[in-house]
């Protein structure tokens, strides 16, 4: 194996006509990837004050068929969740990411949601999970795998519900990753990053778009802002048949 | 995968008579370039990211062995391995010596094009182990035995009737009488007939969209989230990907991506793009517990310094193939290897070599397109007539083919007998068509008269009557 591996880097090298690079262009090399340097940022997200920066993250996720419920506080979200379940004629249980976050959350107000903590199972239909960011330039969802955030959450279930924090809300993927990377102290990611955009679909049988493929088929993205005194749901989504 | 790039002339005759490739393409001629469009004019900095993207993949390409090295060492770091491998058998093995360390009897399969480049499947069926493709479009053409004809939209070619035909014929445990009418029914039919091959497969293989340098990671792009169940669920999640995938960090990987999914799909972002850093970590409740890279040349590493090396920028969104088109007149099949379109006709006589695919870069009409939509700038045009150089140098087209190139090149190396005969033919065929002003059949230009007339010239060449005008 470390034959070939020497054989393909000797490879490319003759082909660049040079030996290994000398330490200093090394180190220039290692400089500019702990700057994290940008390349071109598009304004469309970034130029925005945070109102409308918000604004726009709601309309990209719904134009990518999310449906975003705007809610007032924590203690609103059980409602949230119930609501929107019986509304799409799901059944009232649902397994959730073990995450001190949500397990804040007053659930006991709502005690005909029946709620299991963990990975997800073959027989889950309902998910819900917190999120690390909230990406307003294309509606993503940036969610991080841990201890406390199974992956399969995010993809095993028909239906995946976010919870989403106001202040996670920023313009773009680097932002995203800037916080994740202050937050762990360390250059070093997390075994998976989800970057969600919208529920899953495809588009191979005659270019025909279908939700719902292998992932989940509904995404609900709850956003709870603190600072809004309504104590009311309100709910965006795309309307029948104005799929893109 | 077996080549049959050979054979382009005939299996072009044959897509062009097949009604079925022709009604499908016809859906996507329209389809994929609108989508495009529509993306691109609503983000105004495209063009300067497409500008950013080529700069990112040259910057790499020129310190790839640095880049490698060093993505290699992350991988280590976070608990991966990376398997190096200079051909597809050294590929195909490493990955039977996993699957075997580990007992594998199914492996799940997420859409990788190098997959596709080593022939994974057939070897792996040969060893005794089930490849299951996940990805809609692949797992259609799987059980159709036939080769993806496109990088994207591998079962692009196929209109819904002969999908569902496909099913009824393969999936026999379910209901003969139900209906199959719709898309929608057959991606639902997909999706609880895979659900269980997910739940039981041993290992799973996806591709890599990105590398990234600084952290070891892989990224992979879908819609469906089959490549996020594929490595997520199997004890193993093993990538199989090739050198020019690598960037320097998650900063280029997003600049990238900016590009990738409006140039593929002409969506502003793909539904899942996952950036995967080893395996399963102490306290995780699920994920694989064993992460393999598979990191591929075959021929790649051969292509740095040269006039080609422009093409290992590709980023693989498939934009030169949905513009192309000769693509949508005979579709990716014709081309006889895993890439087809504009992208292949460079790249599979690089890594075929062009004694096989010399007809594929002859299968253009230089419109250009291609180079204008590529996200990362290659100029698509310019190495295909590179490819043509080298086929003629090689001595690789037929006799009479080259003698007339050979007259002509030298005809024309002498303007004055140039003039000469250009003046000649154009008084002749003026004076033979001067009553109807076109032909209806022509000597040794059959291919053009078959199906259209050929105009009569106005009897005398352009250089004559400017000559006379500015006497």
């Amino acid at each position: 194996m470390s034959e070939t591996r020497e054989r393909i880097l000797g490879g490319i090298r003759n082909a660049l006509g040079r030996g290994a690079l000398d330490p200093n262009a090394q180190a220039q090399l290692r400089a500019r990837l702990a700057a994290h340097a940008r390349n071109l940022i598009p304004a469309r997200a970034a130029v925005l004050d945070d109102a409308a920066r918000l604004d726009l993250f709601i309309a990209m996720a719904v134009e990518a068929q999310a449906t975003v419920a705007r809610v007032g506080s924590f203690s609103a979200v059980p409602k949230a969740v119930a609501r929107y379940l019986a509304a799409e004629n799901l059944p009232a249980e649902l397994v959730m990411a073990p995450d001190p976050s949500l397990a804040a959350i007053p659930w006991e107000r709502w005690p005909m949601l029946q709620i299991r903590c963990g990975r997800a199972e073959p027989e889950d239909k309902v998910s819900l999970t917190p999120c690390h960011s909230a990406i307003a330039e294309t509606g993503t969802l940036m969610l991080v795998s841990g201890a406390q955030t199974p992956t399969t959450l995010n993809f095993l279930p028909e239906t995946h519900i976010v919870v989403v924090r106001r202040d996670q809300l920023v313009a773009t993927y680097e932002d995203g990753l800037d916080r994740l990377r202050a937050e762990l102290g360390t250059d070093k990611p997390p075994r998976v990053i989800n970057f969600i955009t919208g529920p899953s679909r495809t588009a191979d049988i005659e270019q025909h778009i279908e939700l719902g493929a292998h992932g989940p088929r509904r995404l609900y993205i709850v956003l709870v802002e603190e600072d809004r005194v309504s104590g009311s749901v309100e709910k965006y989504e795309q309307q029948e048949g104005a799929e893109r | 995968m077996l080549a049959t790039s050979r054979n382009f002339e005939a299996n072009a005759r044959a897509g062009l008579a097949n009604d079925n490739l022709q009604r499908a393409l016809g859906l996507a001629r329209t389809g994929f370039p609108v989508r495009r469009r529509l993306a691109v004019e609503r983000l105004p900095e495209f063009e300067e990211l497409r500008e950013a993207g080529r700069a990112i993949k040259d910057h790499t390409l020129a310190h790839l062995d640095f880049y490698l090295e060093l993505y290699e060492s992350n991988v280590a770091a976070a608990g991966g391995k990376v398997h190096w491998a200079r051909t597809p058998e050294e590929a195909r093995a490493a990955v039977l010596q996993i699957c075997r360390s580990v007992g594998a009897k199914t492996v799940t399969k997420g859409k990788s094009m190098v997959a596709e480049e080593v022939g994974l499947n057939e070897f792996l069926e040969a060893s005794g182990i089930t490849p299951v493709e996940t990805d809609l479009g692949e797992y259609i053409i799987q059980l159709r035995h036939e080769p993806p004809s496109h990088i994207i939209a591998p079962a692009i070619h196929l209109m819904k009737e002969q999908v569902a035909e496909t099913f009824r014929a393969e999936h026999r445990a379910l209901d003969p009488a139900r209906s199959l009418a719709e898309p929608r029914q057959m991606c639902d039919e997909a999706r609880a007939t895979l659900r269980p091959r997910f739940l039981a497969a041993d290992a799973g293989i996806t591709g890599a969209n990105f590398l990234v340098a600084e952290t070891g990671s892989s990224i992979i792009v879908t819609n469906e989230g089959n490549g996020d169940l594929t490595q997520t669920l199997p004890k193993v999640h093993i990538v199989v990907t090739s050198i020019e995938k690598v960037v320097p960090s998650f900063e280029d990987a997003a600049t990238l991506l900016r590009l990738l999914a409006r140039s593929a799909t002409g969506q502003e972002f793909s539904s899942y793009t996952t950036i995967s850093t080893g395996p399963r970590r102490p306290g995780d409740l699920d994920g694989p517990e064993q992460y393999h890279v598979i990191l591929l040349d075959n021929g790649r590493s051969r292509l740095l310094g040269t006039e080609f090396q422009d093409m290992l920028r590709c980023i693989r969104c498939a934009a030169c193939l949905n513009h192309c088109p000769v693509y949508a007149a005979v579709g990716g099949h014709a081309y006889g290897w895993v890439y087809p379109g504009p992208m292949g006709a460079v790249l599979t006589p690089s890594l075929i070599g062009v004694e096989e695919a010399r007809h594929l870069p002859n299968a253009s009409t230089f419109c250009g397109r291609c180079e204008s939509v590529c996200p990362v700038k290659i100029p698509l045009p310019k190495m295909m007539r590179h490819w043509r150089e080298r086929e003629f140098v090689k001595k690789l087209n037929p006799p009479v083919y080259r003698s007339v190139l050979s007259l002509w090149a030298w005809v024309t190396r002498r303007p004055t007998l140039y003039h000469a005969l250009a003046e000649l033919a154009a008084r002749a065929l003026g004076w033979v068509g001067r009553y109807r002003g076109r032909f209806r059949s022509l000597p040794l230009a059959n291919g053009w008269t078959a199906v259209r007339d050929m105009p009569a010239p106005e009897g005398r060449s352009f250089h004559s009557l400017w000559a006379e005008r500015h006497r």
